[in-house]
């Protein structure tokens, strides 16, 4: 899908927002990169996992990517850390990993 | 031609609602506000208005679903008091934050504890901030013109904005007089149908009440208060067609006897009533005094209070409610909008008729009296209470 520019809250001046502040633009919370909430990042191992997509089914958000390869990936731009996927992994594929400052 | 009917201000309240022709009503039975829903519930059920009631569990949920159906461009209505209106509290902030527009009429009573099921401001008082438009009525004829007028000015497309009504429970909810009742026909020109301009579609989706994080949280509120504040030219233009259709002529600020009045009196519902036989009293003694009602609270009429108030040497200004530690809310307010008035007139403030304490015509007497000897020395009580019983500590 072809990415469509989306408006953050730094194009609005008060007089910009839509009554009630309504969200006119469906979708635009992808505008938002919401993935430095995060404290713990999912690392998947690929030896153990057997692509049966529970994590992404399970993810509260939609942060978990399949891969044309079958592969599952979290977005870490969108993934908040839950740790939920590695809970239902059924191989214990994946594991959370303290976020540490570079 | 209207009809001239004697009515019970909840039941004058109810036809309101009718001939609003409302299509959901969601309330929560609550004294002195039980007669409202329940004549409401009477119309419903026996066909003599087509609408939904949602038979609520609580008044957390009576507004809640109120803001669901006004989401969807449904014309909504719900009334509650006291603890009710404490317990809608949080919602009562998100139904004018999300500009969903629709009527409460809320029977004003105190607030516990102790229990208290009869009459004054303490509750409406702490929803001076919520963002609702505001007005407080004196007698059913306005409770009755007040609905109707309340449906009108939310639904502007200038305004989209809640309004309260507030009545006096008992003093006014259940006091049965004359009220003019209008045709049919005169309401429909009066008030069109409810068309929202954001009613939710599956067609043109949008959301309602999303997040609001520190980077847009400021702009969402200068929006807010900004469409409060210009709300009032619209609130102005309906009252005056509504005159023109009614024959009923209101204002922000009822003026009673002030012409040339030194000595105002301030008060707000239908304790107004009361206060007036006692300026008409003093009016026959030869003494200088008049009555301001503020009918409209929120947006508070900065400029028609002090239009009012202009020429008067002392101003006295009577509260129905404590804002603990700080004392009368109303008196902080008038005395706040007219810090910057030159000249501006003395003024004092008492608090009286809380819980349900009757004032009389005395009672009224007493205000004026003490109300201008503080306006003049000052008061070195804590608290100026009408009628306490034990001598007031010093401030």
């Amino acid at each position: 899908m072809a990415e469509k520019k989306l408006k953050t809250a730094y194009d609005y001046r008060w007089m910009d927002m839509e009554v009630g502040s309504i969200i006119t633009e469906p979708g635009n919370a992808s505008a938002r990169k919401t993935g430095d909430w995060r404290s713990d990042r999912p690392i998947v191992d690929r030896e153990k996992c057997i692509k049966c997509g529970f994590c992404w089914l399970y993810c509260p958000d939609a942060a978990i990517k399949r891969l044309d390869d079958g592969y599952y990936e979290p977005d870490l731009y969108y993934c908040k850390g839950c740790g939920i996927c590695a809970s239902v992994c059924p191989k214990k594929a994946i594991t959370m990993i303290e976020e540490v400052e570079e | 031609m209207s009809r001239r009917v004697a009515l019970e201000a909840s039941h004058a309240v109810a036809e309101a609602v009718k001939m609003a022709d409302v299509d959901v009503i969601s309330a929560y039975p609550i004294t002195p506000q039980t007669h409202i829903p329940e004549r409401l519930a009477e119309m419903v059920a026996n066909g003599e208005l087509q609408a939904s009631y949602i038979p609520v569990e609580s008044e957390h949920s009576a507004l809640s679903a109120c803001l669901g159906s006004v989401a969807v461009g449904a014309r909504s209505f719900t009334t509650t008091a006291s603890q009710g209106l404490e317990l809608m509290h949080e919602v009562v902030y998100v139904g004018s934050s999300m500009r969903l527009p629709m009527v409460m009429v809320v029977c004003n009573r105190s607030l516990s504890a102790p229990i208290s099921v009869w009459g004054d401001h303490s509750d409406v008082m702490s929803c001076r901030d919520t963002g609702w438009i505001q007005v407080f009525c004196e007698n059913s004829q306005e409770a009755f013109d007040m609905t109707i007028w309340g449906y009108r000015v939310a639904e502007d497309k200038q305004v989209l904005i809640p309004v309260m009504v507030n009545l006096d429970g008992f003093t006014l909810s259940h006091v049965t007089e004359p009220v003019f009742l209008p045709e049919q026909s005169q309401v429909d020109k009066f008030l069109p149908g409810f068309k929202f301009p954001y009613a939710l579609n599956p067609d043109k989706p949008m959301t309602h009440g999303g997040l609001g994080p520190p980077d847009i949280y400021t702009e969402a509120k200068v929006a807010q208060e900004v469409a409060l504040r210009k709300s009032k030219s619209v609130i102005l233009q309906a009252w005056k067609e509504f005159g023109d259709i009614f024959g009923r002529h209101y204002s922000p600020v009822e003026q009673y006897r002030t012409a040339g009045a030194k000595t105002l009196l301030l008060t707000l519902g239908s304790y107004s009533e009361t206060a007036k036989i006692t300026i008409d009293e003093r009016r026959a003694k030869g003494e200088s005094v008049g009555l301001i009602r503020l009918r409209l609270w929120r947006p508070f009429p900065y400029d028609e209070f002090r239009q009012a108030v202009k020429g008067a040497e002392t101003l006295i200004v009577f509260d129905r409610s404590i804002s603990f530690g700080m004392g009368g809310p109303v008196f902080s307010e008038a005395k706040s909008a007219l810090y910057a008035e030159n000249p501006r007139p003395k003024i004092a403030g008492l608090i009286g008729g809380l819980g349900g304490r009757d004032m009389s015509v005395e009672d009224f007497g007493y205000v004026l009296d003490r109300g201008k000897e503080i306006a003049e020395k000052g008061s070195d009580s804590m608290i100026d209470v009408v009628g306490v019983r034990g001598e007031m500590i010093k401030a």
